[in-house]
């Protein structure tokens, strides 16, 4: 894959994303409470928990779409907690959507283009008058788009609209989108949601060679074999409370956390 | 060049519009001159002068398109920035700041105050866009609603500055710049020389010039960077944000590139009219504009302008016309009797004189009916409204195929 950021090195994890003591209340609701937990470079990081858990409004925290009401969220030692979402795309953390969200009524290769516009230098000048500036970098960009397109394994659906695309294409093309912006962190909310078995393999092994171009990922996943099947370390959320943290087998073995998947014993 | 015409030859017309539309529009806007004389016999004038100022509707809805079909923000307050440009002129090229607290008139040429005009439009784009843009749809609607109202009421009440009601008026013409007067100008036949711009035709060629340069500049921001942004931002604004476009920015230069449209739009108004008044430009301005990028087809270049000649040529020429042909009929076809009024009946002119906008509004709901996507509508648009009806496959059937 050619413009993908390159191979993470072999250096002792470092932690990409820190939170520490986050809160999020709308209202009286305690959606997220105290939640701390870190994410390492170069893992995949899976986020699981019933519904209602207030795993997206985590997600939503990170990426400035809802700022969390307290505690602080460090990106790359960098506090972020209350930036702009387009600050923190800028920054270096991308995301997907639990219910996808594409420009529906752009072509995927457009889409994957939206993605470039942080990384883009043309100007309004450029713009309106075409600068050879400006032709070059189109070009440079519609083809790493193209590259993308083809990474994900949609590259024939280039020129349709992103509503006309087959419902797993459109979560391969909201992946590329968030890939686009060239992130250091991806942030997968359920990409699995709504697969056929054949289909969950297949975005594993994206998952897999995402994670090889150097790029951590942190996941919201329901499906247990693909949690299990991929992540290197899961944190467990209930109520907005965190109760287990660990490997998958830890998890697993966890009482609190069969307790609030299955309810209790009698 | 001979490469796009083949390309536009070959492509079908049912399959790409677009082409053809702005192939029908170029050829007319360059032969328009030659009809207007033919139709008129010989005496083009009038018809000159009425397509210079269908002319500043279009270049007004080629401005409201950025920002209502390209971004996306319904703008109904846009009539404010074109007073704010023709008001620029006004000030900057008349006698008129001799009678206002400064006391000495500015005569600055057209050609730099066209310039001026396009910036100070698009300033007063980004101030009043910048408190509004954090509001969404309907709320964005209401607050340039407001806006619409306000500026041309200010330019009412300074009556120290504007003279109020009375408007500014003997406005400069537009000169030749002096560099093109220069090594012809003594010529015997004298064409060049001091040449003022009386001429309809003078200004028919100004407005060409500038609509086709505006129609190339919007084209290409359309297909760039930022117009990207912009739809996307119309698509999906959350989204948008979360794939690291500026939305605040974006859409506030959409704001602003709208309103340096008709700083331009109300700079050859003001030329050409030699006068600026507050009544010019109230809300059915701004509404006129809308409707015409509605029903052109939002997004659309070549649709809105489409859309905004038809518009124009409804409201302005057809209505206008409407009682004189419907007593000419009348004689035609030997009710002559319908033509005098008797009792309540006010004679068949008088009446549909009366009727007038209700043909108006008819003919509005009649073609949004027929073509509810506008008449040259953007690929996206046309989708839209024709949901499920392709042979593409909808989103629907594809996860009723996976579940």
């Amino acid at each position: 894959m050619t413009g993908l950021p390159s191979a993470a090195s072999s250096a002792p994890p470092e932690v990409v994303l820190r939170l520490d003591h986050v809160v999020k209340r709308f209202g009286g609701l305690v959606a997220v409470n105290d939640v701390s937990f870190d994410v390492k470079k170069g893992e995949v990081f899976a986020l699981i928990g019933p519904n209602g858990a207030g795993k997206t409004t985590l997600f939503n925290g990170v990426t400035g779409l809802l700022p969390p009401t307290s505690g602080s969220v460090i990106f790359e030692g960098r506090e972020i907690a209350g930036t702009k979402p387009h600050k923190v795309a800028e920054l270096g953390i991308a995301r997907t959507f639990q219910n996808i969200r594409l420009f529906e009524y752009m072509t995927a290769l457009e889409n994957i283009l939206v993605g470039e516009h942080c990384r883009m230098h043309a100007k309004l000048w450029d713009s309106l008058f075409k600068t050879p500036r400006e032709r070059r970098e189109e070009k440079a960009v519609t083809e790493r788009a193209m590259d993308l397109l083809r990474y994900v394994g949609i590259d024939k659906w280039a020129n349709s609209y992103a509503r006309n695309l087959p419902y797993g294409g459109q979560r391969r093309l909201e992946i590329a989108r968030a890939l686009a912006t060239k992130p250091r962190l991806l942030l997968l909310d359920e990409p699995a949601a709504g697969f056929t078995p054949q289909e969950k393999v297949e975005l594993m092994r994206l998952v897999g060679r995402i994670l090889e171009s150097g790029v951590t990922v942190f996941l919201i996943e329901h499906d247990m074999k693909v949690v299990m099947g991929i992540s290197k370390r899961i944190v467990v959320l209930d109520h907005g409370e965190m109760i287990a943290q660990g490997t998958p087998e830890e998890v697993r073995a966890n009482p609190r956390v069969i307790e609030a998947y299955l309810g209790k014993q009698h | 060049m001979i490469g796009w015409f083949r390309r536009v030859w070959e492509t079908d017309p049912r399959k790409d519009p677009n082409s053809v539309v702005y192939i029908i529009l170029a050829l007319v806007a360059l032969t328009f001159p030659i009809i207007a004389n033919v139709l008129s016999g010989g005496k083009p004038n009038f018809l000159l002068s009425v397509a210079g100022d269908a002319g500043v509707y279009v270049l007004l809805t080629l401005g409201l398109n950025v920002v209502v079909g390209m971004a996306g923000l319904l703008d109904l307050g846009y009539a404010a920035f074109f007073a704010i440009g023709a008001y620029t002129f006004a000030f900057l090229a008349s006698d008129h700041l001799v009678v206002t607290p400064l006391q000495m008139a500015v005569h600055i040429p057209f050609w730099i105050v066209l310039i001026i005009a396009l910036f100070v439009a698009a300033s007063f784009g980004l101030i009043l866009g910048a408190p509004t843009l954090r509001l969404r749809g309907d709320y964005l609607a209401i607050v340039t609603l407001g806006f619409g109202e306000i500026v041309p009421r200010v330019f009412k009440n300074a009556s120290v500055w504007t003279s109020g009601v009375n408007g500014i008026s003997a406005l400069d013409t537009p000169m030749l710049p002096f560099w093109l007067q220069g090594p012809w100008s003594g010529d015997p036949l004298q064409v060049v020389q001091n040449f003022k711009i009386f001429d309809p035709l003078a200004y028919y060629v100004i407005m060409v010039v500038l609509l086709f340069m505006c129609v190339i500049l919007v084209r290409n921001l359309q297909h760039s960077r930022m117009g990207r942004a912009w739809a996307a931002i119309r698509e999906d604004e959350v989204a948008a944000a979360a794939m690291g476009v500026n939305t605040v920015q974006a859409k506030l230069l959409a704001f602003s590139i709208g309103a340096a449209f008709s700083g331009f739009a109300g700079t050859f108004y003001g030329a050409k009219l030699s006068l600026v008044s507050p009544e010019n430009f109230g809300f059915t301005v701004s509404i006129t504009v809308l409707v015409m990028v509605v029903l052109g087809g939002m997004g659309n270049i070549p649709g809105v302008m489409a859309g905004s000649l038809l518009v124009y040529y409804v409201i302005f020429i057809l209505l206008p016309q409407l009682p004189d042909l419907a007593v000419s009929l009348a004689n035609a076809i030997g009710l002559s009797g319908l033509t005098q009024s008797s009792g309540d009946f006010p004679g068949i002119g008088e009446f549909v004189s009366r009727l007038k906008f209700l043909v108006f509004g008819l003919i509005l709901v009649v073609v949004m009916l027929v073509r509810p996507q506008g008449l040259v509508p953007s690929r996206e648009r046309q989708q839209e409204l024709t949901k499920g009806t392709h042979d593409d496959t909808t989103i629907e059937d594809v996860n009723a195929e996976t579940t």
